[in-house]
């Protein structure tokens, strides 16, 4: 066996003995109750429609502020 | 199944808890070889799932989701290991190596600490190659490396390690 080998061999018999390959790699629980949460919590993303739309009743009001008091009672 | 995955690249949210269910073992089995935290691999599960269920659009229905799930989640575990506030969690006492209990431990904790003082990226090849026996082939895909790229990767890491073994006064 040539030194590199024998040098391979050696560090991974060394790691392994300390940190041994795990064995608990099966999971416990079904975590799709969580993934749920995770996708319920996640922030509401601000889209380019979204942001077009804002843009527009800015430029509405700007131009007919007139418009602001009635869209006020409806509200 | 490819319907399955042609939903889920629309949003459709119980095609994602098929693939969710089918891939969630897979993918915390292999997150928890990595960190070695079953705690942390849970998390972690959940936010490469995460991670995947934003990047759905970019996904091709024609190419197979297992490999994509395991890059993605082999990324998320790289940047735990590389954070500074992560623990470590014991293993499991090994087999009796030296006869005096506490210098078996000692010399467990001296060869833990040299690994964690490897670089993340040289960690998770050794970790996957040396410990946990991973077909190097498989370690490419999830680093999404060569397989020369990913040797090179394990033999530094076993020259950095054959270092600090010799530093502490382990030689063959």
């Amino acid at each position: 066996m040539s030194s590199g080998g024998h040098e391979f061999d050696f560090v991974r018999a060394q790691l392994r003995a300390a940190l041994p390959p795990r064995r608990d790699l099966a999971l416990e629980a079904d975590l799709w109750p969580r993934m749920l949460r995770r996708l319920e919590e996640a922030p509401a993303r601000f889209g380019w429609f979204e942001a077009v739309l804002l843009g527009l009743i800015a430029v509405m009001l700007a131009v007919f502020p007139e418009l602001i008091p009635a869209i006020l009672y409806h509200l | 199944m490819d319907e399955d995955l042609e939903r889920f690249t629309t949003g459709d949210v119980d095609a994602f808890e098929i693939l969710f269910r089918r891939y969630q073992g897979e993918v915390y089995g292999w997150i928890v070889r990595i960190v070695r935290n079953p705690a942390a691999a849970e998390d972690l599960t959940i936010e490469t799932f995460w991670r995947v269920y934003l990047r759905r659009q970019r996904f091709d229905p024609q190419r197979p989701f297992g490999p994509w799930v395991r890059r993605i989640a082999t990324r998320m575990a790289i940047d735990y290991l590389r954070s500074a506030s992560h623990s470590f969690e014991p293993a499991p006492p090994p087999p009796p190596a030296a006869p005096d209990p506490l210098v078996r431990d000692e010399l467990r904790d001296r060869i833990q600490g040299a690994f964690l003082s490897l670089p993340a990226r040289l960690r998770v090849a050794a970790v996957l190659a040396l410990i946990e026996e991973q077909p190097y082939q498989e370690i490419a895909d999830a680093l999404n490396l060569s397989l020369s790229a990913v040797k090179m990767r394990v033999a530094r890491a076993v020259r950095h390690l054959r270092s600090s073994l010799e530093r502490m006064g382990i030689r063959p």
